[in-house]
């Protein structure tokens, strides 16, 4: 290497490269050997399962957790070394929420804005404007610690922007919290990924990762198996016809009847009283609604799916995405 | 700039949320009289004791008042998690970890002297070098928070570093000098008594107070500050060998 890296500073310079990183606990593999690269502005989503090891790789990233092994460049700071370096870049919201219990929300803003040394008139308005930003301007002066839990994370979350971080790593942001609230968030996620911000995004939503995302890297068991621009991941299951056909009652054990009768047909049972069905060509509803009806089940319901992630998702890795997504909803689960 | 900004929040966010709190308040007043007081009817004697007690009165205070709340400050805060989010702050983890100690050390030091307030109006205190007084409680007071701090990150429970803490606060009272002097101890205790910080702090408070030191008071100040450096490398360390992990 001729040219020392920090000094570069040309247009491609990724905001986060990462090439070797492995984190193991005792005999758990956290993480093993991950290798990616988030250019600047990117939205760059990071989705797996309970447990994949999407935390791990965030602490790591932002100085909490040490390697095992494996180099981390933030905007061009070598951190491998010095997990300090590059924290004035960075801004971080939690898994769980983590601010003060006895400090109001308004109080809680302005010090993690003084953390990183924002003098007192910008952060106290700085703190305005996102209290207002989250409608939480009538809990401003309330503790912390009698905050619902969508309250809790939305504060959570203004913490982590309120210094205006060039590069944000937003650990499942709108998990646990209501559906206009989450709404909300990806509204902001997608505002600040178009005013330029560096984004790193970890979420077990496949539809929020595929509504928001550049790439997405899937994450199970601690590695990295495929990363991809959203288009090119969806395009395998593009050409493919997916149908989705609902029964009255639980219809166990169809799958096998079905290919046997339809060989281009694949057919999977995601869920109780359904069954999905898969071609490379498009499928007659017709012939297979007949063919059901005559085994003795009745039809409610027979849709066309739209090709998505989901679909690339459980084909990459193996997992039963509805699975997952209630495995993250157990209540209690997420805060 | 931005890094002092972020000591002083830092330090005002523990004053407020902790050490300026009532219950901490009067307890802080409370202890030192209370220690005054059982110091001074143990003794059976007149006003005229009061210098002789000063000096252990005043250690004991700045020892519980500097270790009392680390448990709070350090130990349940990294449980809780906040203390992620100060570990995410673009500062040094020194600068950081002064500022988490800053307010304990302030509050020792104004626990040392809420007994010299009451003395002055009841002793004779004219022969006491009050320079040396000031800078010894000061460094008692930087040596026994850093004890404290070492405790409160060696740890992962609040109780732990409760329980630790006492465990080595109270045996440290006995061997300090302060109960007996230091050449009454049996001699197998001694040298055990010359590895406490708070023996060379209450050393330098005879010397200072009445005119009693038994080591020259370089050297006590000296070995104070030895144990200041030592205390706070070893508890960054184990903040980035435990908490970094
Ligand atoms: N401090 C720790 N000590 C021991 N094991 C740990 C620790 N942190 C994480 N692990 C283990 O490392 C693996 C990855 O955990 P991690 O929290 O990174 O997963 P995740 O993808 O964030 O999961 P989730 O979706 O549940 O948040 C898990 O098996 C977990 O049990
Ligand atoms: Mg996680």
């Amino acid at each position: 290497m001729t040219v020392p890296e920090t000094e570069t500073r040309e247009e491609s310079r990724p905001a986060i490269a990462v090439e070797g990183l492995a984190k193991s606990f005792g005999d758990v593999t956290a993480v093993a050997s991950a290798t990616f690269a988030v250019s600047e502005s990117e939205l760059f989503g990071f989705l797996g399962p309970n447990g994949a090891g999407k935390t791990t790789t965030i602490n790591m990233l932002t100085g909490l957790a040490r390697p095992d092994a494996g180099r981390i460049r933030i905007a061009g700071i070598d951190c491998s070394r010095n997990p300090k370096a590059a924290q004035h870049l960075v801004g971080v919201v939690p898994d769980e929420s983590n601010l003060y219990p006895e400090l109001t929300g308004f109080e809680n803003l302005c010090f993690c804005a003084s953390l990183h040394g924002m003098r007192k008139e910008p952060r106290r308005t700085r703190a305005r404007e996102l209290l207002a930003m989250f409608d939480l301007e009538e809990a401003a002066n309330r503790k912390f610690a009698g905050y619902s839990k969508g309250m809790k994370r939305k504060l959570t979350i203004a913490a982590g922007i309120i210094h205006c971080p060039p590069i944000l790593f937003l650990d499942e942001p709108t998990t646990g919290i209501d559906v206009a609230s989450a709404r909300q968030i990806r509204q902001l996620i997608a505002d600040l990924h178009r005013n330029g911000t560096t984004i790193f995004l970890t979420t077990h939503y496949i539809e929020e990762a595929e509504r928001l995302c550049d790439r997405i890297a899937f994450i199970v068991s601690g590695r990295v198996v495929h990363i991809d621009t959203v288009p090119n991941l969806i395009q395998p299951v593009r050409e493919r016809h997916t149908m989705q056909i609902a029964f009255s009652k639980p219809a166990a054990g169809l799958g096998e009847k079905i290919t046997g009768a339809f060989p281009d047909l694949d057919c999977s049972e995601p869920a109780g009283n359904a069954i999905r069905v898969e071609s490379a060509e498009p499928i007659r509803v017709g012939p297979l609604v007949r063919f059901l009806e005559d085994l003795g089940l009745e039809v409610m319901e027979a849709r066309r799916l739209r090709p998505s992630l989901e679909d690339v998702f459980i084909r990459i890795t193996g997992l039963d995405a509805a699975l997952m997504r209630k495995e993250k909803e157990k209540p209690g689960d997420a805060s | 700039m931005t890094r002092w900004i972020a000591f002083w929040n830092i330090l005002l966010k523990d004053m407020r949320s902790y050490y300026l709190k009532p219950p901490n308040i009067s307890w802080g007043l409370i202890f030192p009289l209370a220690w005054t007081a059982m110091f001074f009817i143990r003794s059976g004697s007149g006003l005229e004791s009061i210098p002789m007690l000063l000096p252990g009165v005043m250690a004991v205070s700045v020892l519980f008042g500097t270790t009392s709340l680390l448990a709070v400050t350090v130990t349940f805060e990294k449980k809780g998690r906040s203390f992620e989010r100060l570990l995410l702050a673009p500062i040094s983890l020194e600068m950081l970890m002064l500022a988490k100690t800053t307010g304990a050390i302030l509050f020792g030091v104004i626990n040392a002297f809420v007994p010299v307030l009451i003395a002055v109006f009841v002793a004779d205190l004219r022969g006491v070098a009050w320079g040396t007084v000031v800078s010894a409680v000061a460094l008692i007071a930087v040596s026994s928070t850093f004890l404290g701090l070492f405790v409160a990150v060696s740890v992962s429970e609040v109780f732990e570093a409760q329980t630790f803490s006492n465990f080595i606060r109270f045996p440290m009272i006995f061997l300090c000098g302060l109960f007996f002097p230091v050449e009454r101890l049996p001699v197998w205790l001694q040298p055990l008594s010359h590895a406490l910080p708070l023996t060379y702090g209450v050393d330098l408070l005879h010397g200072a107070i009445r005119r009693a030191g038994r080591m020259p008071p370089a050297l006590d100040f000296g070995v104070l500050a030895a144990f200041c450096v030592i205390l706070f490398a070893a508890s960054l360390r184990n903040i980035r060998r435990r908490w970094i992990a």
